[in-house]
């Protein structure tokens, strides 16, 4: 299966030559077409610093120091802004936490969605806006037609977020990528746009990054998962291998620390400690200093990747469950 | 038993008034009315001691409000707020310091609930020495105790609130809230903001100073998942009106009212994979018009004609366990035996 997006030890870093701060510190992993892959991680881990990476969006100081994206077998990493350009919006389109990151205030629905169309189709104005309209009801939101018309501050949040989404999807992207897409929003609205997400990727093929903090949702929505430690994948695989039995401590901490998993009243296990600072890494793996299976070989060398099958991990003692 | 804090029919409304033009307009004929946020409307809640009583909601449905007129920071416009029994309207002025010392309130965000510009001393030790909880030489030693009882290395405790991770400033604000020996505290999305495995440690800090301190919750909070877990009972707002209330067990396992059943459905979790999700439509109305009979009826599935002209009241549906829909009165119709099948 030819992969739609394959990206080989990602590095981005933030600070100076001498005092580099490793944000995204050699990430792998790839997205086949019609997949929805969840990248999953704490505040810090890096994984939304790796999802503008791919789109070349990270703003100086940061930069990407080495490795590869390749989308469709095109390398991305220092490919001419203009081809750049020609790719986002079009075959790749991004949707963020805060729709007003993509919106623009001052501006009617109408002319930013016709913008988005017209800067990549030399289509009539009017065929634009049809796409537009289409695209609105596409989401979910009711009489697009007069829709069109408004401004974003007389929309509702998860509105707004239907409204990024529409325009994400107005060229029929190959790959989207969505950062916490839904995280500022409720139960119930939530609800609504991981319905919608999920009808149209299964009704285009997309193939779709959805980086988030919450394995509620991942599980609910993803077909694979890649677990996020430090500026590291730290484990990845098929939704139920590494949800049901997990290869890496870190991400049995992660599940052992949801309220959801501890009875009533019990006292909650959190994984001791918290993340380093990305300046203050422990030698060796990173985790080691909060790992229950650390031993001393852990300081000594950082963890490679170990494969068994569809799934692999970075950890020198592997719990036992993922083996079975 | 007398609850601790109890409130009879409390009512907060927002009113932004008309400016100049407006009221000439009105003057002139034109139909401008003042702008009235119903955002809690008639709730009667009651919390005893020694209790966790979580409310969950969605934005803007009045949980928060509801926290701030019971812990005393915003007057209710209408209804009664009784602590231990007194009405808190007629309390003196050092019983009603009392009240307001006894009841604290922790913060989603501590960023902007701790003054920047001072030192964490100074942001813990501050109220007990002005309100004589402790003589000044001894808040050095006050404040050290209070940092190690939550878990903050008592060596920090000359700097500023910039200096620490979202979870240690989540723990100073849980010790200034400490720090006046309140009896409840009120937690707003205290835990809502914080990675899961330092939330984890957060809520177990609340669970042992629970014990240590005997102390009473209100936990509001939009997450289902942690009320569950920390809550001995459990509320549920819509649009500014307490529609379910019930024990813990209860409310999880057997819920009634239809909102109720809706969201505990579309609750993410970890153990159902790629699953449907079958959404209920539509959004929360605004509450500055609130749609009549009872707000849920737009979005509820199981709406009937009387729901959209009259508010169902809260009545009991089961041992301790409340609920405000039409269906009930219906036995055929039960919300709850659509559950149970």
């Amino acid at each position: 299966m030819v992969a739609v997006l394959q990206v080989e030890g990602l590095q981005t870093w933030f600070g100076t030559k001498d005092a580099p701060v490793r944000a995204v510190d050699g990430v792998s992993f790839s997205v086949a077409r019609g997949e929805i892959l969840g990248l999953v991680g704490e505040s810090g881990s890096g994984k939304s610093i790796t999802g503008f990476s791919i789109l070349g969006l990270v703003d100086p100081p940061g930069r990407v120091v080495g490795g590869r994206v390749l989308f469709q077998g095109q390398e991305l990493v220092g490919a001419p802004p203009e081809t750049l350009r020609r790719i986002r919006g079009k075959k790749i389109a991004m949707i963020f936490q805060d729709p007003m990151m993509t919106l623009n205030p001052v501006l009617s629905i109408e002319t930013q969605m016709v913008e988005a169309v017209l800067a990549h189709d030399d289509t009539p104005r009017a065929e634009a806006r049809a796409r537009a309209r289409d695209a609105l009801g596409l989401v979910g939101i009711p009489s697009p037609e007069e829709r069109l018309g408004a401004y974003p501050h007389q929309f509702s949040g998860g509105m707004r977020q239907r409204v990024a989404i529409a325009i994400a999807l107005l060229h029929k992207p190959d790959l989207i990528i969505a950062d916490e897409p839904t995280t500022a929003l409720d139960v119930t609205i939530q609800s609504q746009i991981l319905f919608e997400v999920r009808r149209l990727a299964d009704a285009f093929g997309m193939a779709l990054v959805w980086i988030s903090h919450d394995l509620g949702v991942v599980a609910s929505l993803a077909d694979r998962v890649a677990v996020m430690y430090a500026g590291r994948i730290v484990e990845s695989g098929g939704v139920d291998d590494i949800l049901d039995r997990p290869a890496h401590p870190y991400t049995r901490g992660l599940l052992d620390a949801l309220p959801a998993t501890a009875r009533r009243g019990e006292r909650l296990r959190p994984i001791p400690g918290m993340a380093p600072a990305p300046t203050a890494r422990p030698s060796g793996c990173a985790f080691r200093t909060r790992c229950f299976a650390a031993g001393p070989d852990c300081a000594a060398a950082e963890p490679e990747p170990t494969r068994a099958g569809e799934r692999q991990w970075r950890c020198f003692h592997p719990l036992a469950e993922a083996a079975a | 038993m007398t609850p601790l804090i109890e409130g009879r029919g409390l009512t907060r409304r927002f009113t932004r008034g008309l400016d100049v033009a407006e009221k000439l307009a009105r003057a002139l004929g034109a139909n401008i009315r003042e702008e009235v946020v119903h955002a809690v409307e008639g709730v009667d809640i009651a919390i005893r001691q020694g209790e966790v009583f979580g409310l969950v909601g969605e934005s803007g449905c009045g949980k928060s409000t509801l926290g701030r007129v019971l812990a005393g920071i915003l007057p209710p416009t209408d209804g009664e707020l009784l602590w231990r029994g007194r009405d808190v309207a007629g309390l003196s002025r050092a019983d009603r310091l009392e009240m307001r010392l006894a009841v604290q309130m922790i913060f989603q965000d501590p960023m902007s609930s701790l003054n920047p510009r001072k030192r964490v001393i100074d942001l813990i030790g501050e109220a007990p020495r002005v309100h004589g909880l402790v003589r000044a030489g001894e808040v050095d030693d006050y404040v050290a105790s209070l940092m190690q009882r939550v878990g903050l290395d008592p060596a920090y405790r000359r700097r500023y609130p910039h200096q620490f991770s979202g979870g240690q400033r989540q723990r100073i604000g849980i010790a200034r809230a400490l720090a006046v020996r309140p009896k409840l505290i009120v937690c707003d999305e205290s835990v809502s903001a914080l990675d899961v495995s330092i939330q984890a440690q957060v809520i177990n800090l609340f669970m042992d100073l629970r014990e240590e301190l005997d102390l009473t919750y209100l936990f509001i909070s939009h997450d289902l998942g942690v009320v569950k877990h920390i809550s001995d009972r459990v509320g549920i707002m819509y649009l500014g009106r307490v529609v379910e209330t019930a024990g813990a067990d209860d409310f999880f396992a057997a819920p009634n009212h239809p909102y109720t059943v809706a969201l505990l459905k579309e609750l993410p979790s970890v153990k159902d994979r790629r699953r449907d999700f079958t959404p209920i439509r539509g959004e929360i109305p605004s509450p500055l018009d609130p749609p009549p009979g009872c707000a849920f009826h737009p979005r509820c599935p199981r709406a009937m004609p009387v729901c959209s002209a009259d508010l169902p009241a809260l009545k009991p549906v089961a041992a301790a366990h409340w609920s405000a829909c039409h269906l009930n009165d219906m036995p055929a119709l039960r919300p709850a035996s659509e559950t149970a099948a």
